[in-house]
Parts: structure tokens; C-alpha cells; sequence
């Protein structure tokens, strides 16, 4: 950089503040950007008392609550420039209740500034904290060894400090930290450097922010990383065109990409990175890209390099992760989540609590029971659908989640992932279970019973017609000498899923049951009819790959009555009970329907011939070669 | 990640700050239209939001933008704001939908008793447009709004979460606001829940001057130096008018003045200036010693937490 950098070329570096409560880091902020100019005089103005003392802490603190309790709750923006970079300033909470706020204002950070009382040294939330930022993988890692004023500018007891954070960052996993003697209500060493401390010889807390390197976004074409965000449906004169903001790696016309988890391959023919003019598009930028082919590409997937040295995801179901738990519930395994990982959402289950860091000793403790607000643990998660992982350390933004509550939508947990796994459903994971083999092979068992199994899954609106038309179906496949057996998803909860409720954890984990007593009904040489609401796409998929997993056929027949229909037979009364408000989460109602994207076979039930309906999807099965035609 | 041997484009390796804002921005308002079913964009026809708007239609283009807007009019309006609006959102060849505007009158609640208007006859309507922006978000059921606020502007501002969740009364609760780790927005809310959407948060006001520049964005021309009757009260230099009121010892008189923000008539203050180009503006913004509201905006030094109990009320 020179000093004639413009304005629009300036760069952009993010900085976030922690520490313990009182160290002093309000006092630091407001000392940078009242000693950069970066402050109007009417702010001053606010926080200078009737003597003409200047209150620098007040600065930050915004809330009505937290100048009364003299804290920080949340995380304070704030910004300052100077002639070589623009700063963003996360202020985050010394206070140990708001550590999840200083996770969001470490999670983007560049650099993080450790506030360390220099009469008081390390602190429980000092190591806590700079944990925190060795987790996030904030690059740089500086300590402001505050109020050095007031153990009189004393060289003796700065090394000491020096040698106690040195200590801290072996502990923690952070490769260096840089040590600087401040004193934020002084001003000594934060932008101007100080006359009384003759002995230190590094730079200011701001020089080092000047100089700090900030590292390139990769800029390697075989890294792409284009978690898709939107697709634009074409229109007159326009292809369709997918949207999304890169995650590492480079974008060209004429690349070859593939397309995960699908593996579609095509060629980018046309980029728009918002700056005109830019042929490549970079880790950091948002672009939209059309392709030359017309492929299948959703929201979720990910756009990566075709090259054939290409470094790719992995299309995992199980991750091995570090989870920052946010929420006052706590977290146990078995516990049901939602995650969200780049531009995707999916269900997750706990499979198991690894280790919980002590965040006093900095020791992890194998096999905790439960990760309560604040703690920082590992653990092992299933997901319901792929997610297409980098680890953190590879790649932030690839490595880097979110888990949501799904009764409360609340962001309960934040998550780096350490190790992704693929995983084929269906297939055991637990070691410690095995599948016992049958004497018989399904060949041998289907030719003898004349019969191939094979699963049809009806899916829709809550009185579409799905039961109506399994029943037909059921006796139509039973008069043609083939054994089928239907599985209604109220019949289901009579026994199997008699423990379960209807929250969406509990509905999925029927829907995952049935899935499961399908597969084996289809293995046994049934055809198995489920008829099953089933709003949730991933849900239903878990259903459809653990058939493909074990090689059996899976039909899904989306049984499309409309909503209105729906709601003018109610049979049982729930759309009313829904309009009365006496009953929550009604699918089509107050909860979501996922409508299959590409169902075997799609029909409404208005006015339509039940029989006639059932005979398509016997004429599927033939068509498949399930069954025989009659 | 791997290495490999490919040379690197050198003018690759740094993207400008204003660049990354933008991009930002774009993946934000991006992600709304993904998670959410029926977002809006509020628009006042100041340049943060003219700066948000040119972002929303960026990340859609080529194709048309795929919500409306709505302008919440406090009836105390400049009238070369409400053309340059009028104009903004009309068809032409580049944009042959044109956009969608949607305008909710605080002066339609107040005929409709919704909210009562301050006895003081030159007081603010600024409170009341809370009561208006919420019915207008209930009757059209916009489970998204974004907004052009900005975390430099208001103490208050600068704790606001990117998505912003708002229970079904529209109502803000600092403590309870949802982490909001690396760039992961979480946009799940419940039916009659929604959220405030500010892609505009990491950005400061010289950002959104510099980028009007870098992206050569058309603005009202009010922002620009000309001359206008002016007089001052509470130190703040008013534009004479009929909803301003005048009193007789407030010397109305003409001078050279623009405006740094634009709202409602009664409350923003002019700053005197004769920059009548784009740097010329830019330059004295950089020079300048007094913050955007402090200076122009009278609402916000009632209290020191004006804001935040705006926002606490459903106020984006």
C-alpha cells in the first residue's frame, strides 16, 4: 500500500475487541477513535460531564441497560479509518452471560484485540475468550496489556505479563500473540506512542493494525467454492442464472464446474461480479453465473471447479465439530437440530457429546453429560440430508454452521466443523452393532415367493386423498395375487411411534420409522404403501436413499389436492380445529409442505376416479418391473 | 486448502473495502428473497436507501426486482424527494417492470384515528410513521422488511443484529437479539412474526457517498447545494414551509444549504454548503466534525436513547 491509495481502494480489515469485564476495553475504543479523529464533536460532546471530562467508555456502550449496569450486553459496531484501511469494530461483551456475543464479534474478525488488566493479568475470561478466538481461527491475535499506567510503566512487569500470555496462547492454539504496553484513558501506545515506556520498542496498538497482513481470499480455480444461493427461473431473453457469494477459489468464463451433491458438469458462459469489468470472480464476492447447460441446480448445492486436479467437499452426513452452545437449554445427545451451513439447512442429531473444554483449567473433559449455556465442547452430529463440507481450518465460511432450535427458531448453537464423514444411510454406524446376515439372499427369498418388494410412499396435505387411494391401491395389488401391506401414518403411531408427539423433531423421527419399516417390508419381497403426510423434502429423502442404499425401489407419488380441497373435505377436522386456533403446526396451514420436486408421479385428487388413480400407480410398478402386467 | 501451481491473477489478490460492502450487501438481500416469503424494501427516498435499492436491483439483474417498495410518508415531505421517487420507480427501456411502490400515509392513520397527531402543530410526525409502517407491514403480511439503517448513525443503531427479529408486534428486544456468527443469518420466524433486514449495517456514511460516486447513482437534488428559505430553531437549520411553521421570532432568510439526510420535513435539518457536485459533497462530508444526526436530525436529541425506544417500539 501507499499513501496515495484512494478512497474506494482502501482495505477493509475487521477487528473485534475481547476480554474480561473492567479491563478496560470500552476505554480502549473510544480512545482509537477519538486519538484517529474518527469521532464527531457531538458525540464528544454526549459523553463529556459538566467539568469537561471526557468518559470514553460511554461511547460504546448504546443500550439503556447497559450504561445503567455499567456493562456491555451486546456487540458494539464501530468504525474508523485510516489512509491505508477501512475498520469495522466488533465490541463485544467482557461479561461471561454474553459470550455468545463475542462469538458473533469474533466469528469475522481479522484481528482480535485481548484486553489484559496489567495489574491484574490472565483472567478466567481471558482464557476463555482467547479461546474463543483460537476456535474461530482469528488470524492475529494481539494482547493490549491495559493500564500499564498503573503498575507504573513497570518493563519488569510487562515481560512478566509477556510471558503469561505466551503461556495463554500455547494453551489456547493460537500460533503468536503480540504484546503491547497501553493505557486506553492515557492514550499511551494505542495511536500516539508513549514517552513513558522507553523500554518497549514495538509498534502502537494502531501501527500493528496498519501493518498487520491480511491474508488473500485463495485465489485457486481448482478451490471454487459457490454455495448456490438463488436461482433465477429464466425469462424472455434471459438464461437461467445462479446466484451466490464465493467462498474460496476463483470463478471464470469458459471454467469447467461440476455441481455437488448432484455431480451435473458444465461450463460457465456468462459472469457478473456487480463491479463491471471484472473477468474473475473471488472468495469474498457475490456473482451470478449462467451455465452452457440446462442442469439441475437448487438452492443448497454447491457450485465447485470441473478441473480434474480439483479439490473437492466432502458430501458428508456425519461431522465431527466444535459448537459454542448458546442457549439456556442445554444440549444433550440425541437432541434434534437444525443447521445451517452455507446457504443449506438440515435437520441434525446429536449422536454423541465428545469433550467439554473447562473454561478455567482449559481442560477438556471426555464424554460430558450435557453442554450448558456458554460451553464450548466437541461433538459428533448426523445430518438428514448431505452437507457439502470443507473443514474450518480449510476454508471459514465451508467450515463454519449454525444450529437452530426448531420448536423456538432461536440460534442456539455456532459450530466449526473439524472433520466431515461420509456417510451411506442405511449402512450401520455403530460399531458396536452389527447386521445379522440372513441364511437367506433376497434373490433366492423373491424368486421362491414369486414376489419383488418394493415401497410406494404417498406424500401430501393432511385429507388430500393419500389414505383413500393407498386403501384401493393395497386391495388392487392383493387381488392381483401380489402381497402388499399398507403403513398409514396414523395407524403407525397406534404402536411404533406411540412415544412420540408432534413437535418437528418427533414428527421426523416417525417419518425416519416408517422409512425404515418400509425398507425392510420391501426386502422381505411387500410392497410396502406408506402413507405418510411427510411435509419435510429432507425427511422423505432419508426415505428414498435408505431404499437406494439397499437397492429396493422407492416410488413417491405426490398426492397434489389442493389446499382448499383439502380443507373442504376435513374429514377429521383438523383444518377447522387450525382456523380456530386450537391446534398449532397444521401442515398447509401454519407449517410448511415441501412439495417433491420430482415426484415418480404427481396427481390431484378432485373429482378423480380413486380406482383410476391406483391403477397408475400399478401401471408405475409395471413399468418398473416390480410387478408383472396383468 | 491443497496448493496448486496456477498463476494468480495479481488483481485478484485485494478487493477494495467498497467492493466487500457491496458484496455483502447483495448476499444479504439475496438470502431474504431464498429464506423468506414476502419481503419489502423501505424506501424514504434518502440516499441510504436509493444505496439499497441500486443493491437489490444488482443482485437480481438482469431480471426484474422481485419485491416492491414502501415509502412511508409522513405527509411532510420535500417535494423534490417525492419526484425524484415517482421517477425512480416509472418503466423505462433498462427496466421495462419498473418497480412496485407501495406508499402508507401517516396522514391516512391519523384521519383513520390510528394514531393522534402532536397538539404542538410544527411537532414531528417521526413518532407516529412507527404505528403506520406497522399496519402497512400487517396488512400486506411482509415478513421481511429491509431497511437503509446504518450502525455508524445512533448508538442504539450500532448494537443492531444484520437481521433484526421482531415479534408479532413488531417489537425489538436488545437481549434477547439471535447470534449471528460469520455471515449465517437465521431468517426462521413464526407466522405474524418478522424480521428488519439492514444490509447496509458495516457501512458508514462516507461509504455510501463513495459508492453513490464509484457507481454513479442518481440522488434527489436536495442534496446538493442550492439556495433555500431557511431559519433556525434548536439550533437546527430549517427549511421554511407550511409544515414548519415559522414562528415570529425565527428570521427566515435565503441561503446557500443542502441536506445530508432526508426525512421528515419538519425535523431534518439543512447544512449550509455550496457543494453542488458529487466531490465536492464528498469532500466536505470528510471534513466534517459533526455526525450525520447530531447535526440534522431534531428527534433524535430528545433523549439518549431516542432510538433504541424507537426501535423497541417496531421504528426500523
Amino acid at each position: 500500500m501507499t499513501a496515495t491509495t484512494t478512497a474506494a481502494d482502501r482495505q477493509f480489515l475487521r477487528l473485534a475487541t475481547v476480554g474480561s469485564v473492567d479491563d478496560g476495553k470500552s476505554t480502549l475504543i473510544g480512545r482509537i477513535l477519538h486519538d484517529t479523529g474518527s469521532l464527531p464533536s457531538d458525540h464528544i460532546e454526549s459523553v463529556t460531564d459538566q467539568q469537561g471530562q471526557l468518559d470514553l467508555a460511554a461511547l460504546s456502550d448504546g443500550l439503556r441497560s447497559e450504561r445503567e449496569q455499567g456493562i456491555t450486553i451486546d456487540v458494539a459496531y464501530r468504525f474508523f479509518s485510516t489512509e491505508h484501511r477501512s475498520y469495522v469494530l466488533a465490541d463485544t461483551p467482557g461479561h461471561e452471560r454474553y459470550t455468545r456475543n463475542t462469538f458473533t464479534g469474533a466469528s469475522n474478525a481479522h484481528v482480535a484485540v485481548v484486553l489484559v488488566d496489567a495489574r491484574h493479568g490472565v483472567q478466567r475470561q481471558t482464557r476463555r475468550h482467547a479461546r474463543i478466538a483460537a476456535l474461530v481461527g482469528v488470524p492475529h491475535v494481539v494482547a493490549a496489556v491495559n493500564k500499564i499506567d498503573l503498575v507504573d510503566y513497570s518493563a519488569e512487569r510487562f515481560e512478566e505479563l509477556r510471558a503469561e500470555l505466551d503461556e495463554l496462547a500455547l494453551q489456547v492454539g493460537i500460533g503468536e500473540i503480540t504484546a503491547i504496553p497501553v493505557a486506553a484513558k492515557a492514550g499511551d501506545n494505542v495511536v500516539h506512542r508513549s514517552s513513558s515506556t522507553p523500554w518497549y520498542d514495538g509498534p502502537t496498538l494502531l501501527e500493528y493494525l496498519e501493518d498487520v497482513e491480511l491474508a488473500a481470499p485463495s485465489p485457486q480455480p481448482g478451490e471454487l467454492r459457490l454455495p448456490v444461493q438463488l436461482v433465477s427461473r429464466p425469462s424472455e431473453g434471459h438464461r437461467r442464472s445462479y446466484s451466490g457469494r464465493i467462498v474460496a477459489g476463483t470463478v471464470a468464463v469458459g471454467d469447467e464446474i461440476t455441481v455437488l451433491p448432484s455431480g451435473s458438469r458444465s461450463t460457465v458462459v456468462a459472469l457478473d461480479t456487480l463491479d463491471d469489468g471484472r473477468a474473475v470472480g473471488v472468495a469474498g464476492l457475490s456473482v451470478s453465473i449462467q451455465l452452457a447447460d440446462e442442469i439441475d441446480v437448487s438452492r443448497g448445492d454447491v457450485i465447485v471447479s470441473g478441473r480434474a486436479d480439483a479439490h473437492l467437499p466432502v458430501v458428508a452426513r456425519e461431522l465431527s465439530a466444535t459448537v459454542c452452545w448458546l442457549a439456556e437449554k442445554p444440549l444433550r445427545a440425541g437432541d434434534r437440530v437444525a443447521l445451517k451451513h452455507g446457504s443449506t439447512t438440515v435437520r441434525a442429531t446429536v449422536q454423541s457429546l465428545d469433550r467439554r473444554l473447562d473454561p478455567d483449567s482449559l481442560i477438556e473433559q471426555v464424554g460430558p453429560g450435557e453442554l450448558v449455556l456458554n460451553d464450548i465442547g466437541t461433538v459428533t452430529l448426523r445430518t438428514s440430508s448431505v452437507v457439502l463440507a470443507d473443514t474450518y481450518e480449510q476454508n471459514r465460511d465451508g467450515g463454519a454452521f449454525v444450529l437452530i432450535d426448531e420448536a423456538s427458531n432461536d440460534t442456539v448453537g455456532a459450530g466449526t466443523i473439524d472433520e466431515a464423514r461420509e456417510v451411506v444411510p442405511g449402512r450401520a454406524t455403530r460399531n458396536d452393532i452389527k447386521w445379522h446376515p440372513s441364511s437367506l439372499a433376497r434373490d433366492e427369498r423373491w424368486r421362491k415367493t414369486g414376489q419383488r418388494g418394493a415401497t410406494v410412499w404417498l406424500t401430501g396435505l393432511p385429507a388430500s386423498g393419500k389414505s383413500t387411494v393407498a386403501v384401493v391401491l393395497e386391495r388392487l395389488l392383493v387381488s392381483q395375487g401380489r402381497v402388499a401391506y399398507l403403513i398409514d401414518g396414523d395407524n403407525i403411531r397406534h404402536g411404533i411411534s406411540d412415544d412420540l408427539g408432534f413437535s418437528p423433531g418427533d414428527r421426523a423421527e416417525n417419518i425416519r420409522r416408517v422409512g425404515h419399516l418400509a425398507r425392510l417390508f420391501a426386502d422381505a419381497g411387500v410392497i410396502a404403501v406408506a402413507s405418510m403426510v411427510s411435509p419435510l423434502r429432507s425427511d422423505r429423502d432419508i426415505a428414498r436413499e435408505l431404499h437406494a442404499a439397499a437397492g429396493l425401489d422407492f416410488v413417491e407419488v405426490h398426492v397434489a389436492t389442493p389446499v382448499a380441497e383439502c380443507e373442504r373435505r376435513d374429514p377429521k377436522g383438523l383444518y377447522r380445529r387450525a382456523r380456530e386456533g386450537s391446534l398449532r403446526g397444521l401442515t398447509g396451514v401454519d407449517a410448511p409442505y415441501e412439495k417433491p420436486t420430482d415426484p415418480d408421479l404427481r396427481f390431484d385428487t378432485t373429482g378423480a376416479d380413486v380406482t383410476e388413480l391406483a391403477q397408475r400407480i400399478v401401471d408405475l410398478l409395471v413399468e418398473r418391473g416390480v410387478v408383472a402386467a396383468s | 486448502m491443497t496448493t496448486s501451481t496456477t498463476t494468480v491473477d495479481p488483481a485478484i489478490d485485494h478487493i477494495p473495502a467498497l467492493r466487500i460492502l457491496e458484496s455483502e450487501a447483495v448476499h444479504i438481500i439475496r438470502e431474504v428473497v431464498a429464506e423468506l416469503e414476502n419481503p419489502v424494501l423501505l424506501f424514504s427516498g434518502g440516499k441510504d436507501s436509493i444505496v439499497l435499492l441500486h443493491l437489490a436491483e444488482k443482485a437480481f439483474r438482469p431480471h426484474p426486482l422481485p419485491f416492491p417498495i414502501l415509502h412511508v410518508d409522513t405527509g411532510h415531505n420535500f417535494s423534490e424527494v417525492i419526484a425524484f421517487r415517482d421517477k425512480r420507480v416509472t418503466p423505462t427501456a433498462a427496466r421495462p417492470d419498473g418497480i412496485r411502490l407501495i406508499v402508507a400515509s401517516v396522514q391516512e392513520s391519523i384521519d383513520t384515528g390510528r394514531v393522534e397527531e402532536p397538539d404542538d402543530p410544527s411537532g414531528s410526525r417521526n413518532r407516529l410513521q412507527t404505528r403506520t409502517l406497522l399496519d402497512a407491514l400487517e396488512h400486506y403480511k411482509f415478513d421481511a422488511a429491509f431497511g437503509g439503517a446504518r450502525r455508524d448513525e445512533d448508538r442504539a443503531r450500532a448494537k443492531e443484529r444484520v437481521f433484526s427479529f421482531r415479534d408479532e408486534f413488531g417489537q425489538w428486544d436488545p437481549r434477547a437479539q439471535r447470534a449471528e456468527p460469520w455471515s449465517l443469518y437465521n431468517g426462521r420466524i413464526r407466522r405474524g412474526e418478522s424480521v428488519r433486514v439492514f444490509p447496509l449495517s458495516n457501512w458508514t456514511e462516507l461509504d455510501i457517498w463513495r459508492y453513490i460516486e464509484l457507481e454513479n447513482i442518481e440522488l434527489p437534488p436536495i442534496y446538493f447545494a442550492s439556495q433555500r428559505e431557511v431559519f433556525t430553531r434548536d439550533g437546527i437549520l430549517l427549511t421554511a414551509s407550511p409544515f414548519t411553521h415559522p414562528r415570529p421570532d425565527e428570521k427566515v432568510a435565503t441561503e446557500w444549504v443542502r441536506y445530508r439526510t432526508v426525512g421528515d420535513l419538519t425535523i431534518t435539518g439543512a447544512v449550509r454548503s455550496t457543494a453542488t457536485t458529487l466531490p465536492e459533497v464528498i469532500a466536505e462530508v470528510e471534513e466534517a466534525t459533526v455526525s450525520e444526526r447530531g447535526e440534522t436530525r431534531a428527534d433524535d436529541r430528545t433523549s439518549s436513547a431516542a432510538m433504541e425506544d424507537r426501535k423497541r417500539e417496531g421504528y426500523f
